[in-house]
């Protein structure tokens, strides 16, 4: 799945505007409202083995995923609680043959949905399918703007292809199109064409997200890390073109944070405004919680409801507001900014999720972190290990792969 | 739906006949009772006089029609009225969020 969806909070508030965009920061701060969009992993299985994928290193196995009623059963709680918006991601979402049938339920309890897919496995039947059935938005990922890249990066033959197909495909069905693309050291350079690409599917909205390093991107990050250079050009690019194409192509740019001084408001806040619900019907804070070895997440399969689980669960409590809070972050006055930065990197980087997020230039980590990554980024270890049940897949000697 | 096209970033004139697309949906959220616009990665909140408006947006009605109904309706001068449902209208066709119906060339 896109890593960035659940980044880019999906709701920013602009005041003194007849159409001010709902946000929810004092209310949810206090009362824990439940969050007006949620992500549903419908299934780890994926054709694609991308080697930056947010999934846990510890993949759901298709015999643990939640049956067609257990789903519809949630998407029905969901609406009923006040939840207005559906992810559909994964993994690959279309990887389950009940996709149709779970958006036309989530469109009869009321739920605008949307699809977050790698498209490999669409054909136009489906996709037009899935329009009939009340698809509101389809969002495809991208690993490049050409074959050759792109393919490698997701390990798998001919998708580009495939991509661009289900991109006209959905445009022609009428359906919105937002063009995800996941940015690192070895396809920044394509940065320029891949806006190009969106403008001309005709794409409504650009996501342009660096990765963020925990689960298989950590493993792969000597492969990923962009150098300083890449990423100072990037903004160039990026800048450059949300001013050329406004009105055209809305580019959201999620900033790779080891090169920021502070963290991401990582999920807008821990518990504050968003979960996730795992294929196998954990309910998450964040859709990699799970790298987080050693905690406990509860199941829509406990005897539980979904709304008591979001407010009282130790796994959302542990690190909502600041209370938890350690040093340098409990006397800093961006504590209610960034509350403190990713959960998930923090663990990853040092071991303990309730550290400072080692992005902060004031984590006492941060200065070693951010060298080695320095370091890694201009090593040349180009080889990826891709994404997949086995634990990963070391890719081929350069000798033998195509495409550098 | 099958004959209107989308024709996105429309710049708004008293002639346009305006719709919500699609992946744009009005909405009465029961829970947090208020209306919703729901958009992809968004949900705007529209105060009660644009949510009057947007449900006259129905693709055959003209801004002008809008104008001229509310302006009956609430008995004000025609160009105040004018100015807030066109500036409106337009920030939420810049926002992406508004189409507007016509015939099916193709
Ligand atoms: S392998 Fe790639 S396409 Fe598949 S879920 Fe992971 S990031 Fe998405
Ligand atoms: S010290 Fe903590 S609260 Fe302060 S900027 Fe860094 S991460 Fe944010």
């Amino acid at each position: 799945m896109s890593p960035t969806l659940t980044d880019a909070s999906p709701v920013f508030t602009d005041p003194a505007d007849s159409l001010a965009i709902m946000e929810r920061t004092r209310s949810t701060a206090e009362t824990f409202g439940i969050p007006l969009a949620v992500l549903a992993e419908l299934t780890h299985r994926c054709p694609l083995q991308c080697p930056y994928c947010s999934n846990p290193v510890e993949l759901d196995r298709g015999s643990t995923e939640l049956t067609t009623d257990e789903w519809k059963k949630v998407l029905s709680e969901l609406a009923e609680i006040g939840v207005l918006q559906i992810h559909f991601s994964g993994g690959e979402p279309t990887a389950r043959k009940d996709i149709v049938e779970l958006v036309q339920h989530a469109t009869d309890v009321g739920l605008y949905s949307n699809l977050i897919t790698s498209a490999v496995l669409l054909t136009r039947d489906k996709l037009s399918a899935l329009a009939d059935a009340g698809l509101c938005h389809v969002q495809i990922s991208f690993q490049g703007n050409e074959p050759v890249v792109a393919d490698r990066v997701g390990g798998y033959r001919n998708g580009h292809a495939k991509k661009l197909e289900v991109a006209k495909w959905t445009r022609e069905l009428d359906l919105p199109l937002t063009v995800n693309a996941v940015m690192h050291r070895q396809n920044l350079h394509q940065l320029a064409d891949i806006i190009q690409m969106a403008v001309d599917l005709d794409a409504d909205r650009l996501e342009v997200a660096n990765v963020q390093y925990y689960g298989w991107a950590l493993k792969n990050r000597a492969a990923l890390m962009p150098t300083i250079d890449q990423i100072d050009e990037t903004s160039r690019i990026v800048e450059d073109a949300q001013l050329r194409l406004k009105g055209i192509l809305d580019i959201d740019y999620v900033v790779p944070d080891y090169y920021a001084l502070r963290p991401k408001k990582c999920m807008g806040g821990w518990g504050r405004q968003f979960f996730n619900i795992s294929p196998s019907g954990k309910i998450l804070p964040c859709h990699a919680a799970e790298t987080i070895t050693g905690m406990e997440f509860e199941s829509v399969r406990s005897n539980h409801s979904i709304a008591w689980i979001w407010q009282n669960s130790e796994a959302f409590n542990r690190y909502r507001g600041t209370g938890w809070m350690p040093e340098p972050c409990q006397s800093c006055a961006f504590k209610e900014v960034d509350f403190g930065g990713c959960r998930c990197q923090a663990f990853a980087l040092t071991g303990d999720a309730g550290n400072t997020d080692p992005a902060c230039t004031l984590s006492p980590v941060h200065a070693e972190i951010f060298k080695l990554a320095e370091t890694e980024s201009t090593e040349g270890r180009d080889r990826f290990i891709y994404r997949n049940f086995k634990g990963g897949t070391l890719e081929p000697d350069a000798d033998d792969v195509h495409g550098r | 739906m099958s004959e209107l096209r989308s024709n996105r970033r429309i710049s708004v004139s008293e002639d346009s006949k305006p719709v919500l697309p699609r992946h744009a949906r009005l909405k009465f959220d029961e829970t947090r009772q208020r209306w919703v616009i729901l958009a992809p990665e968004r949900v705007l909140a529209p105060d009660d006089i644009a949510v009057e408006i947007l449900q006259l947006c129905d693709g055959e009605r003209s801004v002008a029609d809008i104008i001229d109904l509310l302006v009956a309706k609430y008995a004000a001068p025609r160009d105040d009225i004018g100015t807030d449902v066109m500036a409106m209208l337009q920030d939420l066709a810049d926002k992406g969020f508004l189409t507007q119906a016509r015939e099916k060339t193709s």
